[in-house]
């Protein structure tokens, strides 16, 4: 609130200037090192550092909001904000409510994060945050699965017992492998890069997403951050 | 905020904790305390205007109108909160949109739903795609506000029914006897003395609503429930100043706290509103 008085304050000083199209960013804050809240309050991560240079290089003002993964496809199509860059997978199925952009981490398979290495997952309950390429993965084949709406729920749910492993994105388990907390050595290939989600009808934003992101695998800089954030393999 | 902030590794004990409940993400956390507080004091008196409507309506002798009051009243109670907080409060904002859209863009020539988008044109956007963000936490929060007030309000509507039902007939009657309009007899004689009867209804609404507040991170408000649940989750040192382990059950404890004290003060001033508006009525448990 402190932060919207200022905004506003500052926004009555500047905007005649700030007249341009805004595009607002939609994520979700809560997947370390793919997005997340600094200390600050601010989003930060990957993509917010990716998010920022895109804009820069398609000239475009963007604006930052988070919103809960559970509704973050609804709040797009119905124009809440215009993007979804929240290390979201393009998979065939949102694929067909909304498009996606070119993808700027390539598929990475998702693991496992177990207290006991040597766990059979098929006969095991699994934890995976909702609405993932991870749910529906282990939901397809049949295991048991729990979902949570956070990914910081599904880790503790090992923790504490009620999930026997949890299945994710690696760089996200990474800095959860620790105090009794391992992989499997079993790796899942799911889903495709992870990708900036439009609305079907936004051609043109899709174009100048599409434009900067090839320019930054062109020049490495994607891959740079890749290497800085420990989110993936490189390009 | 504090100097000795700077550099937060080196700090220890109180000045760490002093530090770290102050970083700008707590400051969040402090600011929603305040979102969540006014939003319920804006909140109780427009579902409760939401409410006598809902009931006036309901009681009304004119079949369409008593209608609109059912029809509200039964729909309303019916839906779960969380589909209604989803779906409604998408609808209404494109409902908003869609008007505007009439308005200000009539030469559009293309549909507003393109398969599962809903687009207008960018004069008709609420609030426009270029606002700062605080026009668009305020329409949130207006949003939310006008939802919860028609959740609750159907409540209300349905407690103050019965509270309207509860006045003695004789006394209608007796004010009827004397020449008194329909009308009057409703404002001087049934209404003053209903508020009585409603209020253990209300009172347990109040209460509900105070708990509900959660809902609104679904309409994109942050709240204290969200920012308790973001900080206590596990902070690895990559990615703050301030590492920590899972510490959601301290800030789940505060949260019990806060609504456990704040349940109790509204406890306390309802008893009071009670104790008033009992004085004088022949009801059990009244002073005389």
């Amino acid at each position: 609130m402190k932060k919207l008085l200022l905004t506003a304050a500052l926004m009555a000083a500047t905007s005649p200037v700030l007249a341009g199209d805004v595009v607002r960013m939609g994520t979700e804050g809560a997947y370390p090192p793919y997005n997340f809240i600094n200390d600050k309050g601010e989003v930060d991560g990957m993509e917010r550092a990716l998010g920022d240079e895109l804009c820069r290089r398609a000239q475009l003002t963007c604006e930052w909001v988070t919103n809960d993964w559970d509704s973050i496809i609804p709040n797009l199509v119905s124009g809440n904000y215009d993007t979804i860059i929240a290390g979201m997978s393009a998979t065939a199925e949102r694929d067909q409510v909304i498009d996606f952009s070119e993808a700027y981490i390539p598929p990475e398979p998702s693991a496992y994060l177990a207290m006991d290495a040597g766990l059979d997952v098929t006969k095991a309950v699994i934890a995976a945050q909702t609405s993932t390429i991870q749910a529906a993965f282990v939901a397809d084949k049949g295991w048991t699965l729990v979902e949570f709406a956070t990914p910081e729920e599904t880790i503790a749910a090992v923790r504490n017992g009620e999930a026997d492993a949890v299945l994710a994105d690696s760089s996200f388990l990474d800095s959860h492998a620790n105090d009794g907390l391992q992989f499997l050595d079993r790796k899942e290939s799911i889903g495709g890069g992870v990708a900036i989600g439009l609305r079907e009808s936004d051609g043109d934003l899709r174009a100048k997403f599409d434009a900067a992101i090839k320019s930054m695998k062109a020049d490495g800089s994607l891959n740079k951050l890749i290497v800085e954030w420990e989110v993936g393999s490189t390009w | 905020m504090f100097e000795f902030c700077a550099d937060p590794a080196s700090l220890e004990g109180a000045s760490w904790l002093a530090c770290y409940l102050t970083t700008g993400k707590h400051m969040n956390l402090y600011w929603s305390i305040l979102t969540v507080l006014s939003l319920l004091l804006i909140t109780a008196p427009t579902a409760l205007l939401f409410g006598f409507a809902g009931a006036s309506a309901a009681r009304s002798t004119f079949m369409p109108v008593r209608w609109v009051g059912q029809v509200y009243v039964a729909i309303v109670r019916g839906v779960p909160d969380i589909a209604f907080f989803l779906f409604f409060v998408i609808a209404l904002d494109q409902g908003f949109e869609y008007l505007r859209h009439q308005v200000f863009c009539p030469d559009w020539a293309e549909p507003i739903r393109q398969g599962n988008d809903f687009i207008v044109c960018k004069a008709a956007k609420l609030p426009l795609s270029t606002s700062p963000q605080w026009v668009h936490e305020v329409y949130g929060f207006m949003l939310a506000v006008i939802t919860f007030a028609i959740v609750f309000g159907a409540f209300a509507a349905n407690v103050l029914l019965g509270a309207m039902r509860a006045v003695p007939h004789a006394q209608l009657e007796t004010a009827e006897a004397y020449g008194m309009h329909r009308r009057q007899v409703f404002w001087r004689i049934l209404v003053p003395q209903m508020w009585l009867y409603a209020l253990p209804g209300l009172s347990n609404l109040w209460v509900i609503l105070i708990k509900a507040t959660p809902l609104l991170f679904l309409l994109g408000v942050e709240d204290i429930v969200y920012w308790a649940r973001e900080l206590g989750g596990t902070k690895h040192a990559r990615y703050t100043d301030y590492p920590h382990g899972d510490w959601r059950i301290w800030y789940f404890l505060g949260l019990l706290v806060f609504y456990l004290v704040f349940t109790h003060i509204s406890e306390r001033v309802l008893a009071k509103v009670n104790r008033r508006l009992s004085r004088g009525q022949a009801t059990v448990g009244a002073t005389p």
